[in-house]
């Protein structure tokens, strides 16, 4: 018992750390999804029930965030983690200027999310002066003049997809090119005796054995795209629904903050739908992987 | 198949920022290794001799020379198109996959003509299996086992595409010494059986003693000597294969000949007639002792191990090269040890004698 006790005692400040700031938010988000016409001046509600999340999931700006938010997470984490792998792999494959490109890689890493959206403007934005540089080359090569950041769903949608992807990469470099370094290159070694082709020692070797680290960074990104939205503010400012470009925290916190805001019970409600996507998405990775990622 | 070496040499580039002179792994290599037979390479470590099995099989490019493989000039073949096997000393077998899929990677590379079915390719697997005894352990990880099983499972990936060479890179190095006894026997019955000119790599002189058909001494990049083991152990060409070669080592001494005659401090060993004065190395097999009173050899007594067999004696010698020298006497020949001395008299046949500048043998 005393044994316990030390233990407990030794626990408490990272207990009462995650009591206050993680599980009662969490719970008190949970009480607030099911109170109706909740209001936090007066601290009252009409009643409880499961209104909130019908409103929510028949608000034409949450099933518009939804969309969005699906589209990112399907296009640029497959996207953006076999890019990365790629460039990971001719990057361990090269010995000349590799530090180089290793810098140049990890650049977006450590610059800042609204100086990187600044530059997008540059390239994508049409102003009273310029069409922005893609749309200029588009024209060069014949094509029309498109709006990237205020024009068609697609072309907005696109940037977001291109932003997302380049601002993830360099981290999934860096992870998936250490990942590469740690295999035993003596595998290689057998395996080039064993006169392997290149394309099966890459799918039979080397992705086995870097598939906990491609695994996590799967699981990592589905998270991260799912939470989206400091990226879609960088890109198209803070009005995302005028912009057809919300995301569901962006929707969230609108409900909460916004100019349709001061709604904590619908942004509680949304939150949760936003949880349990992420757990189910999650817990399917979690079962592919059973059968597909080795563990040594 | 016959594996003839020509000339071959493997230079490195220095890799330390200070001194960027070349490293030479291997140096004028010439030797013709027989088909069929089981060769050890034999050296030290650091020795090149792992840089001359890379180079037979195909890893390393040699910087000079020529590789032939039967008629054939392999030197600008890579790995794949030499029809070697090989094993590496950490097995290098696939953890992700089952000890099947792993002899079973080799085949699955085949193309064309060569191609294997299904029906086929586990055929060979079943057979090779069987040969190396791990018929009961195909569905298992490399993880799950031992590492002798682990060891005849990368014999067997190695073996399974047939061969014409196989390589072993210090098979026995991460068993445990009984393992490594019952493995060496091991790996002489698949050889035997299999036929397959094998070279393997090894720095336990024991361990390529015991198995090889012909042993190969490397020291520095520059091949020693070469012979089957026991005329290589009668009959070292310098002192270091003569120190390599034998356990407990070798025993040395500073000596000189002088007017037909070997001489170990004051006392006269043996007979060199016709030799030329100078300062020699006299080194003694530890069975080349012989207990006599009346012995020229007078050492310091220092103690006795029993082994059974025989006796150890551990003495020393102002002469000797190192701190205590160790003769191996048979046990039923009494020694009382009362003034702290012991007198031992030679066999001739196990004391060799080399130069004391250039180490080679001078043959009395």
């Amino acid at each position: 018992m005393k044994k316990n006790l030390t233990a407990w005692l030794c626990l408490l400040p990272a207990i009462i750390f995650l009591g206050v700031f993680m599980v009662y938010p969490l719970v008190d988000v949970l009480i607030y999804s099911f109170e109706e016409g909740y209001n936090f001046a007066s601290q009252t509600s009409f009643g409880t029930g499961t209104y909130n999340y019908s409103y929510v999931l028949h608000d034409p700006y949450f099933i518009q965030a939804l969309k969005n938010t699906f589209i990112i997470v399907i296009i640029t984490v497959p996207l953006s983690t076999g890019i990365a792998l790629l460039i990971s792999l001719l990057l361990s494959n090269i010995k000349a200027l590799r530090d180089f490109f290793q810098t140049v890689y990890f650049l977006p890493y450590v610059t800042n999310t609204l100086a990187v959206g600044l530059v997008f403007m540059i390239l994508f934005k049409k102003t009273a002066y310029s069409d922005g540089l893609v749309s200029l080359l588009i024209q060069f090569f014949g094509g029309p003049s498109v709006d990237f950041i205020d024009g068609p769903y697609w072309a907005k949608m696109f940037v977001m997809c291109f932003y997302t992807i380049w601002i993830v990469m360099p981290f999934k470099i860096l992870i998936l090119t250490s990942a590469l370094a740690s295999v035993n290159p003596m595998y290689y070694k057998a395996a080039l005796v064993d006169a392997t082709p290149k394309w099966r020692i890459f799918f039979k070797i080397t992705l086995p054995m870097i598939s906990p680290m491609v695994f996590y960074l799967v699981i990592t990104g589905f998270i991260g795209a799912f939470k989206a939205y400091s990226d879609e503010v960088a890109l198209f400012g803070t009005d995302l629904n005028a912009a057809g470009m919300n995301t569901i925290v962006g929707y969230v916190y609108d409900m909460l903050y916004g100019n349709s805001g001061g709604y904590p019970s619908y942004a509680s409600a949304a939150a949760l739908i936003l949880f349990a996507i992420v757990f189910t998405i999650t817990t399917i990775n979690l079962m592919v992987s059973k059968k597909t990622v080795y563990y040594q | 198949m016959k594996i003839v070496l020509e000339h071959l040499t493997k230079k490195f580039p220095g890799i330390s920022k200070k001194d960027k002179s070349e490293v030479i792994a291997v140096n004028d290599f010439n030797f013709e290794i027989p088909d069929g037979k089981l060769i050890g390479l034999l050296g030290p470590s650091g020795c090149g001799k792992s840089t001359a099995l890379n180079l037979i099989c195909g890893l390393e490019k040699p910087t000079n020379g020529r590789i032939i493989f039967g008629d054939l000039d392999v030197t600008g073949l890579p790995p794949e198109n030499r029809g070697v096997g090989l094993v590496f000393q950490n097995y290098a077998l696939y953890p992700h996959l089952t000890v099947y899929d792993n002899i079973k990677f080799p085949l699955e590379n085949l193309r064309g003509k060569d191609k294997l079915t299904k029906e086929q390719m586990d055929a060979k697997i079943q057979e090779v299996a069987k040969l190396v005894q791990i018929e009961n352990l195909l569905e298992r990880r490399p993880s799950e086992m031992s590492g002798g099983q682990q060891q005849r499972v990368a014999i067997a990936r190695a073996l399974v595409k047939r061969p014409q060479v196989l390589l072993l890179d210090e098979p026995l190095s991460n068993l445990d010494a009984r393992l490594r006894l019952q493995t060496r026997e091991e790996l002489k019955r698949i050889q035997q059986e299999t036929g397959i000119t094998t070279v393997f790599v090894t720095h336990d002189q024991e361990e390529a003693m015991s198995i090889s058909d012909t042993i190969v001494v490397m020291k520095d990049g520059v091949l020693q000597q070469m012979g089957e083991p026991q005329s290589i152990y009668d009959e070292p060409i310098n002192l270091f294969v003569a120190s390599f070669l034998g356990t407990p080592q070798i025993n040395v001494f500073d000596g000189y000949i002088k007017d037909g005659g070997v001489y170990i401090g004051e006392a006269k060993v043996l007979d060199a007639k016709g030799q030329p004065d100078g300062d020699v190395s006299v080194a003694i097999r530890p069975e080349g002792f012989v207990l006599d009173s009346n012995g020229p050899l007078e050492c310091e007594f220092v103690t006795r191990e029993v082994m059974g067999r025989d006796t150890s004696f551990v003495a020393k010698h102002d002469k000797f090269r190192g701190e205590k020298l160790r003769a191996i006497i048979p046990s039923e020949e009494i020694y009382d040890g009362k003034d702290g001395k012991v007198r031992f008299s030679l066999k001739p046949s196990k004391v060799h004698i080399f130069d004391g500048k250039t180490d080679e043998r001078i043959k009395l």
